[in-house]
């Protein structure tokens, strides 16, 4: 059985699952019941800044009927009173000895008010601080939250502020609100944070209503952007990660990263770990259907390292990197090509029109006895045995470009596999073959030239 | 409350603990019930949207039916149910009676491996949506200066009316019972189809323009020539005969099994089949009749003189009455009716084996000497089909097999005269829905004569 156990900048705990700094762990109750599910830890609900929150604070992202495919959010930090708070991660603390307590922090940017957040946070024998510089909204417009996390020059006082007065591992969370992450995430380093976390919540208006024209969460008839977490952003918290952890700035510092933004599975989370992530963090997932999550999380990602021949989290954490490029370096001469099996295929056709409509027109439909057929129905025809003289899609392969398109509307697991063929040409990528024929890079008649040489055909 | 008759007892293996049988009870509701908004959400986003899909292919009508479910999924009803219209006038009647598993559910891609799309319960609920609420999908088309006379309104002639109403011709629309709508008003269970659906149906085609004469029958020759007269062109949808006779003693205290599903629709607390009941034959109708007898009571057994395998009725439909505790009795066939003071006692049966194929392919059955037996009963219901249409032959229409013979185009032997639904159709390929798409095809021909050139004989 893998060991899950972590040891994340100096904060130990028996698995990588920790709750976000969210609405599930507002409360000493709460962090409690999410301990006894196993979570591994919990950053607390951010403390600090004395605040109000508004009611209608949630819109949820609905696709086709799958609900929470992302959430948004316009609530605030804590508004519970301080002392409360600390209380309570002093008897959660105790309580709960082997579990990562974390405390998220926000508070105006002054010396002075970090000092006292952090000396009362010290006293609660918590295990570290997260900076919370990422809240979109409420919290910025007072200078809070995302207003430091944008603007790296705050984000490394104030964090120099607070790693010069604790004895804590102080872990600093990004704003994905920026168009350069490796900016605010060098500036954290600089003022000596320990590691770092990512990504917050995205700047979003979830929707409008079509009836009273209102945009949603309506606060009593009014509405603001809010902060975009939840599955549909995964993606983008991947990216974010794997910018971090391909600069050789990051890299060189040590720090380790606590990746978050869309973790539902363990499938998520194994995925953070590969772009080297060796904790993550989740919230709308434990939202949309409480802390039991974690138990199939945790049972998961073990069976999963039992299969793969991994021991611990540090065995796998960053394999993924070094497939990482840039698209200078990639294989020029790589050639893909979909292959359909005709034995899964259910002829939705979905390939077909995919392809024909938006792709490069390279799928046909053949009927049973081999001939080339367009879509269409005699009218005279009926009854459920129509399905069984469907035709079939069949790609034409010197025409396919291995676009993936087809691969990926098919709804039948592994059916359109996209198959590698030998393109006949030497390797070359795009780095190289500029270096080497810049002229490619200005004039089409150069690219055709080449083109014609490498026996390249763009239909 | 219940109106079971006193000294009845729950029949056995029933499917419903305490049915309600006034007549707008419990037993006679349609067997499913409406979808929610979210189950037909659910529903909708679940089908795959395929493209140049099976489904459609496997309609009789050709709905597009990708389109009007992915309306469904994105909230536009009114698109959804004119997406259905436009293609089955009737869209309502046949999202209940189609046998959907022999259609578009059973080309479905997701039967395959799980359970396809329900086509027919979706299409139910958008089309339910506006007529519910009286919303009319269609306008009258720009008056051409031609007029159809339509006969019979039963599915293929309120789907003739309706086309030929769409493309501006002046519609008369004839029936000779006292409400319009044909089998989808008189003949289908009210379990399958409320009768207020096929008079939304009814009211949808008026809206439209077409004027709706009930209590007219055509009967002769001399009424086509009239007819003919006064209009450009006649659809013909006669529909089919009664039950046949029998030709066995007794036969006069037989029940006709389409009358007793009409007095069951109109009012079904009022039939009476006694503790135990007999249907003869095994088709749809036959399994029709017996639910209804088996709903208001009594013990019903099947009378059939193959075997479940040549039974014509669906598959599904065989299951669905098993399920309702309906008995089949296989390789029997009735040979007297016994009663006294005039009421039934019993059917007198001999046992049946199977012969050599006959015309039908199927094979025959043959009387087995001696083997005569009585089933007692208090009500005989014969569902052995419904005769040809007798009056095709009065009008001087050429017939074929006994059917009403007809084109491609739908046209009969005579001048501007065009025919379709059952009464063209032979026998296991006639249904509501393909009576739908011959109402089109006659519609698109008759309106391309009109409008080409017809000579006014």
């Amino acid at each position: 059985m893998a060991d899950l156990s972590i040891n994340f900048a100096g904060i130990r705990a028996p698995n990588p699952f920790w709750l976000a700094s969210a609405p599930p762990t507002n409360s000493g109750l709460q962090i409690n019941r999410a301990f006894e599910h196993g979570w591994g830890g919990a950053v607390w609900k951010t403390i600090g800044a004395p605040v109000l929150n508004i009611s209608n604070r949630y819109s949820g992202l609905s696709i086709g009927g799958q609900r929470l495919l992302a959430i948004n959010n316009v609530e605030l930090i804590s508004d519970r009173p301080l002392d409360v708070n600390l209380r309570e991660i002093a008897e959660v603390k105790r309580l709960w000895p082997d579990r990562a307590v974390i405390v998220s922090a926000m508070v105006d940017a002054d010396p002075q008010a970090w000092r006292d957040i952090v000396m009362m946070i010290e006293d609660t024998g918590a295990d570290g601080i997260e900076l919370n510089y990422g809240c979109p909204q409420g919290m910025s417009e007072r200078g809070m939250g995302a207003a430091v996390g944008q603007v790296p020059e705050m984000c490394e006082l104030n964090t120099h502020w607070v790693t010069s007065v604790t004895r804590l591992p102080v872990i600093v969370k990004l704003t994905p609100n920026i168009t350069h992450i490796i900016e605010p995430a060098h500036a954290g380093i600089a003022g000596g944070a320990h590691a770092l976390s990512l990504i917050n919540t995205i700047n979003s208006i979830m929707k409008v209503d079509l009836d009273t024209f209102q945009i949603t969460p309506n606060i009593g008839g009014r509405g603001t952007h809010g902060g975009y977490a939840g599955p549909a952003v995964k993606p983008i918290a991947l990216n974010m990660l794997t910018e971090l952890m391909t600069d050789p700035g990051v890299l060189r510092s040590g720090v380790p990263v606590c990746g978050m933004g869309g973790i539902v599975t363990w499938r998520d989370a194994a995925e953070f770990m590969l772009l080297g992530a060796t904790a993550v963090q989740v919230c709308t997932a434990a939202m949309h259907y409480g802390y039991r999550i974690v138990e199939d999380m945790i049972d998961g990602l073990s069976n999963w390292m039992d299969d793969k021949g991994f021991a611990t989290i540090y065995d796998f954490a960053g394999k993924s990197l070094p497939q990482v490029s840039t698209f200078g370096q990639l294989d020029l001469s790589y050639q893909a090509v979909a292959r359909i099996n005709p034995d899964k295929c259910i002829q939705c056709n979905l390939c077909y029109v995919a392809c024909n409509d938006t792709a490069h027109q390279c799928i046909d439909l053949y009927s049973a006895d081999g001939i080339r057929v367009d879509p269409g129905f005699d009218p005279r025809m009926n009854g459920r045995q129509v399905a069984d003289s469907r035709p079939v899609p069949v790609v034409r392969e010197p025409d396919c470009v291995g676009c993936a398109l087809c691969a990926n509307v098919c709804p039948v697991d592994n059916c359109i596999e996209m198959v590698s063929v030998p393109s006949g040409r030497e390797s070359v990528t795009w780095d190289e073959l500029t270096a080497a024929r810049p002229a490619v890079t200005q004039s089409w008649a150069a690219m055709e030239a080449y083109r014609a040489e490498a026996g390249i055909e763009i239909h | 409350m219940t109106s079971i008759p006193s000294g009845s007892s729950s029949p056995p293996d029933s499917a419903f603990s305490s049915p309600d049988l006034s007549s707008s009870g419990s037993a006679w509701q349609e067997l499913l019930p409406p979808m929610t908004e979210h189950e037909a959400s659910v529903e909708a986003n679940r089908c795959l949207y395929c493209y140049d899909a099976p489904c459609l292919h496997a309609c009789p009508t050709h709905i597009d039916i990708p389109t009007f479910i992915r309306k469904i999924g994105t909230g536009n009803l009114r698109g959804s149910a004119r997406v259905i219209l436009e293609s089955n006038f009737l869209g309502g009647t046949c999202a209940r009676v189609c046998p959907v598993q022999e259609l578009c559910e059973g080309a479905c891609v997701l039967g395959a491996d799980h359970k396809p799309i329900q086509i027919g319960r979706l299409q139910r609920y958008a089309v339910d949506h506006v007529q519910e609420r009286g919303l009319q999908m269609f306008a009258p088309g720009t008056p051409t200066g031609k007029k159809v006379a339509v006969v019979g309104s039963g599915p293929a002639g309120i789907s003739a009316a309706a086309e030929l109403a769409k493309q501006g011709h002046a519609v008369t629309l004839l029936e000779k019972r006292e409400l319009a709508g044909g089998l989808s008003t008189y003949g289908i269970i009210s379990l399958r189809e409320p009768i207020e659906v096929a008079q939304r149906e009814v009211d949808a085609v008026r809206a439209l323009g077409v004027d709706v004469q009930t209590g007219h029958e055509l009967s002769g020759a001399a009424e086509l020539g009239i007819l003919l007269n006064e209009h450009h062109a006649v659809f013909l949808a006669l529909g089919l005969g009664a039950v046949p006779a029998m030709g066995i003693p007794g036969e006069e205290h037989v029940l006709d099994g389409l009358d007793f599903i009409e007095q069951a629709k109109l009012n079904p607390a009022s039939i009476q089949p006694g503790h135990k009941a007999i249907v003869i034959g095994a088709g749809n109708t036959a399994i029709d009749a017996a639910t209804m007898a088996r709903r208001a009571g009594a013990d019903v057994n099947m009378v059939y003189r193959r075997t479940e395998r040549e039974m014509t009725a669906y598959r599904h439909e065989y299951e669905f009455a098993l399920h309702e505790g309906i008995h089949f009795t296989f390789l029997t066939q009735p040979i007297e009716v016994l009663s006294k003071h005039g009421k039934v006692t019993g059917l007198r049966c001999v046992k049946m084996a199977l012969g050599a194929p006959d015309a039908s392919g199927r094979a025959r059955p043959e009387p087995v000497k001696g083997s005569e037996f009585v089933i007692e009963c208090d009500t005989v219901i014969k569902a052995i089909g419904q005769e040809k249409p007798a009056l095709a032959e009065v009008l001087g229409l050429e017939l074929e097999g006994g059917y009403i013979k007809v084109n491609d185009d739908l046209q009969t032997s005579l001048p501007r005269v065009w025919a379709g639904g059952d009464g063209v159709r032979v026998r296991g390929s006639a249904s509501t829905v393909m009576a739908v798409q011959d109402g089109k095809i006659a519609a698109a021909s008759i309106g391309a004569a009109l409008m080409t050139d017809v000579p006014a004989d």
